[in-house]
């Protein structure tokens, strides 16, 4: 008993417990971003670097500049007047933010799915078919090759591939959520953004969206924002952690959320924090 | 009492339940530590009524470790706690465990006094074991302190002492293989010191553990199989 047992190298210490970003290929880069609405400064000076093909999360309490973050990288915030940027949000090499950038070839490049699932009024088929079509796909074999394709990786093609041309409506809201994520996917973008994916879903569907997420980081980089936590624990690689406007902490989520390196981030993830 | 120096939660309730658990496991730990002194005196003093009695009390401490455990689960079901919070209670259910099996020890050392009690006292192995045991049960009362306080500097100063009580093991050890050697008649005898001396050492394994957790729940380091020499190292370089 006196001898020591020999010591467990720091090597498979580390390799149990987490990613490492410096081993990431980066996707999308933010260095000294900061946004204004107007007079009221929304962002400051945010560096992030958001990995390729890993889901990375954002949290933080209501205003704290996540969503507002998020809708920067496929420009949705240009809608808004009076809004101001400086720095740099850096997609594979180009500033989204640069005169010569196209914005609708952008958003092709980085998809979006919202809180609230926003199928077109049209048969499912065709809301899969719509950016297809945009694109000039019209071929009726590619399109259905491409639409089969998108919603049995959105995991929807089992429960509606027989009722193709019912009308998107019809489905759930948890079939209508993947449904939007299938028309996301059917022009393959490089980055998908998801704003509060699952927030209006039952558990069930959430689930399902989760697992969805999981399958969707083998090809694309996904980038999600989300007020539940556990579901921020349990889909991504990485977490951001951001409070008024500011990030407090970036690191991989299994560290992030057994332990912290900020106080505010342990106050935040162990509900201390108001 | 509240754990390190964060506050509290928006959940008063989670709080409550958090603040209930930790009690009991310092309850827990009281007990624990009676067993032991207990059945250190009965050894010391041939006493085996008083041995009998911690034998019998040991279901005491499995029923403690039963409710506690149920309750970690209750909290992590409900409000699935994450990082210090997390941490606290994994050690807890981690420091339970140990702390059950050194009341398990008290009552193996309650036995072996009894059977001790009967025959005939070599004073200089008591004299041995009596000292042994005022190490184990310091060391005890230092790692419930310092899970109490949920103190790093001294759980690290605790777990260190451990190092101190295997040598002292080893030493009674030699002394009893040499006087197995020289006199076969004491082998029956001598044999039920040694097993007290192990069930010590034991409790001393027990006591570095839940050190080791206290370290885990604070700081968020698992020094667990590692060199510890090297884990005090670093924590005295960083304080």
């Amino acid at each position: 008993m006196t001898m020591d047992a020999p010591a467990i190298s720091d090597q498979v210490l580390q390799g149990r417990t987490t990613k490492r970003l410096e081993d990431e290929e980066i996707c999308m880069q933010c260095k000294d971003f900061s946004l204004y609405y107007g007079d009221k400064q929304a962002l400051f000076d945010i560096n992030l670097e958001i990995p390729a093909r890993r889901v990375t999360a954002f949290i933080g309490p209501s205003g704290c500049g996540k969503s507002t973050l998020l809708r920067c990288m496929n420009r949705m915030n240009d809608l808004i007047d009076d809004i101001r940027l400086n720095g740099e949000l850096i997609l594979n090499g180009q500033n989204v933010y640069h005169r010569s950038v196209n914005v609708t070839d952008l958003r092709r490049r980085v998809g979006m799915v919202f809180q609230k699932p926003n199928p077109f009024p049209k048969s499912i088929f065709e809301n899969v078919a719509y950016g297809l079509r945009l694109q000039g796909i019209n071929n009726k074999r590619e399109l259905e090759d491409r639409v089969e394709w998108s919603l049995k990786r959105a995991a929807l093609w089992e429960e509606v591939g027989d009722r193709l041309q019912e009308n998107a409506f019809e489905l759930s809201g948890g079939q209508q959520q993947r449904l939007v994520i299938a028309r996301a996917i059917a022009i393959q973008p490089e980055v998908i953004l998801l704003d509060e994916p699952a927030s209006a879903l039952d558990p069930i569907s959430t689930l399902k969206i989760e697992e969805l997420i999981f399958e969707l980081k083998s090809q694309y980089t996904v980038v999600i924002v989300t007020h539940n936590m556990q579901q921020a624990a349990r889909v991504s690689d990485y977490t951001a952690f951001l409070y008024l406007g500011k990030l407090i902490e970036f690191g991989a989520t299994d560290k992030l959320f057994t332990n912290p390196s900020e106080k505010q981030t342990e106050d935040y993830i162990t509900g201390r924090y108001g | 009492m509240t754990f390190q120096n964060v506050g509290q939660h928006i959940s008063h309730q989670f709080d409550e339940d958090l603040e209930s658990t930790r009690n009991k496991v310092l309850n827990m730990g009281g007990l624990v530590e009676k067993q032991v002194e207990n059945s250190l005196l009965a050894l010391v003093n041939s006493d085996s009524s008083l041995a009998e009695q911690v034998a019998m009390n040991d279901y005491q401490i499995n029923s403690m470790e039963v409710a506690i455990d149920e309750e970690c689960n209750h909290i992590i079901a409900l409000r699935q706690p994450a990082a210090s919070d997390l941490r606290l209670v994994m050690a807890i259910i981690k420091t339970i465990t140990d702390l059950e099996r050194v009341g398990d020890e008290a009552e193996k050392i309650g036995k072996y006094a009894i059977d001790l009690a009967t025959e005939e006292r070599n004073e200089k192995y008591f004299a041995e074991l009596r000292h042994m045991g005022e190490q184990v049960k310091s060391m005890l009362r230092n790692t419930l302190d310092a899970f109490a306080r949920m103190d790093v500097s001294s759980s690290y100063q605790t777990a260190a002492s451990d190092k101190k009580i295997n040598e002292e093991y080893d030493a009674i050890t030699r002394k009893l293989i040499k006087l197995m050697t020289e006199d076969p008649s004491s082998v029956q005898r001598a044999l039920r010191v040694m097993w007290c001396a192990r069930a010590l050492e034991r409790i001393g394994d027990h006591a570095k553990n839940i050190c080791e957790y206290v370290i885990f729940a604070v700081e968020g380091k698992d020094v667990r199989h590692t060199s510890f020499k090297q884990a005090l190292a670093e924590f005295k370089s960083r304080s």
